[in-house]
């Protein structure tokens, strides 16, 4: 039965939020208890304060107008970065040059503080475009990094048959890279969509393009409003997770049957 | 008429083939057979142009025109039997998939992937994999490894139809025995013999 296995789904899922639900519940109650009931909602407010605060605010069209365009230019810089990010792991994979030339910039743009960019970025891009080139300035790393240790660990032997049965390069990388790097892509899109969201967010309290969710947390802490704050983190960590699921779907719908 | 002529492959200090001479039938099948270690997959993958020989040439045919089945199946884990076999095909011979399977009897299994199948159907697929590139001689290492031997008999009848030459590696005494012609690689230093 479907809706049984739904309800055991969801009854297995259940536990680990309720748990941790409880313990934010308990720390709310020891810190209120501690401040003999003022001042509680500026240190940790009670998870009903946030609810509340995130059930007034679903409610107004201003919301949805800050959470589309958050999403817009984090989605945008996604993309972007993923394209980059894969673009350079094919060039730095083969060709030698091009490794020696691009993969240190690479490499220093993965270690450098994301503030320094942003501040860099601002600059030159304007507020409204800096979150999203930050965000794709912090995927580009990490997809190639991990696409081009993908592409160094295809199967050799898969590849000596590409050779051998005269396949195009376009057919070996339609047949053989892009199946075998899969797994590769997944990780990198996972992490990246992370990394996405929370350089993109940061760029935006600094930045404070309008509409965004950084404006909007940029202003929680202007009126000490904590449980806003609390509910515009819980919306930026759900948008993630749900980008995140969106493209996972994606992925296991195009390897599906095969195995790997 | 395709011939190799005093080939020498070593691999470091170890000499697999030395000035090794064969000369292959136009049709029919030519089995290799010998001890592991001296030379038969060597031998192959030098006519299909995967190694450089050190000494001697092969004549009378060039890599391109040579179809080679690897020792192990190599098959794509993400493409199904179908997809394996239209992948070598160009669009117009798709409709030679049918006779392609039923040449290695694994009609209806065309929407399966590898994964599903068993170690002599792989073994099989493989088999019409290579058979589906058009070549001018065909080399076949091991084609009936994990296939049954009722079923790698028959399977051999028909491969001694086909319009090209095969050159096949196999240490099955029956299949030996049904080949046209056998050569023996005896472990260096080689001693090759040639019957018709």
């Amino acid at each position: 039965m479907g809706w049984a296995k739904s309800l055991k789904k969801f009854l297995y899922a259940l536990p680990a939020p309720a748990f941790w639900l409880g313990v934010w519940q308990l720390c709310a109650f020891l810190v209120d208890r501690r401040l003999n009931g003022k001042g509680n909602e500026l240190r940790l407010p009670y998870p009903l304060s946030v609810w509340n605060a995130l059930t007034a605010m679903v409610g107004t069209g201003e919301f949805w107008a800050t959470v589309a365009a958050s999403l817009g230019r984090i989605a945008m810089g996604l993309a972007v970065g993923v394209a980059l990010g894969a673009a350079l792991a094919v060039l730095t994979c083969f060709s030698r040059w091009c490794d020696r030339l691009l993969s240190p910039a690479v490499r220093v743009v993965r270690a450098a503080p994301v503030a320094s960019f942003i501040l860099l970025v601002l600059l030159w891009a304007g507020r409204e475009r800096t979150p999203a080139v930050i965000s794709a300035m912090m995927v580009t790393p990490v997809v190639w990094d991990n696409l081009s240790r993908g592409i160094q660990v295809t199967d050799k032997k898969l590849l000596e048959l590409a050779r051998c049965y005269r396949f195009t390069k376009f057919k070996t990388a339609a047949l053989i890279y892009l199946p075998a790097l899969r797994p590769y892509i997944l990780t990198a899109l996972t992490t990246a969509t992370g990394l996405a969201w929370k350089s993109g967010v940061a760029a935006e309290v600094l930045c404070l393009p309008e509409p965004s969710l950084g404006q909007r947390i940029y202003y929680t802490k202007y009126y000490l409003d904590i449980p806003e704050l609390f509910a515009w983190t819980a919306v930026t960590v759900a948008l993630s997770m749900v980008l995140e699921r969106l493209l996972r779907a994606c992925l296991a719908r195009w390897g599906r049957g095969w195995g790997t | 008429m395709i011939a190799c002529k005093d080939l020498t492959v070593s691999f470091g200090e170890k000499a697999v083939l030395d000035r090794f001479s064969l000369r292959i039938p136009d049709r029919g099948v030519t089995a290799l057979t010998g001890p592991s270690g001296c030379g038969k997959t060597t031998l192959l993958r030098v006519l299909a142009g995967l190694e450089q020989p050190q000494g001697g040439c092969v004549e009378g045919i060039s890599p391109r025109e040579t179809a080679l089945l690897f020792q192990d199946d190599r098959l794509l884990p993400w493409r199904t039997v179908e997809q394996q076999l239209t992948d070598v095909l160009p669009r117009e011979r798709w409709g030679e998939v049918p006779r392609l399977l039923s040449l290695v009897e694994l009609e209806g299994e065309e929407r399966a992937y590898p994964r599903a199948l068993s170690g002599g159907m792989g073994r099989r697929l493989a088999l019409a994999r290579c058979l589906a590139l058009e070549a001018r001689l065909y080399l076949l290492d091991e084609p009936f490894a994990g296939v049954d031997l009722s079923r790698g008999l028959r399977i051999l009848e028909r491969l001694k139809a086909l319009p090209a030459p095969v050159l096949l590696v196999s240490h099955e005494p029956a299949v030996l025995a049904c080949a046209d012609s056998v050569v023996t690689l005896d472990g260096p230093p080689l001693v090759y013999s040639f019957f018709s």
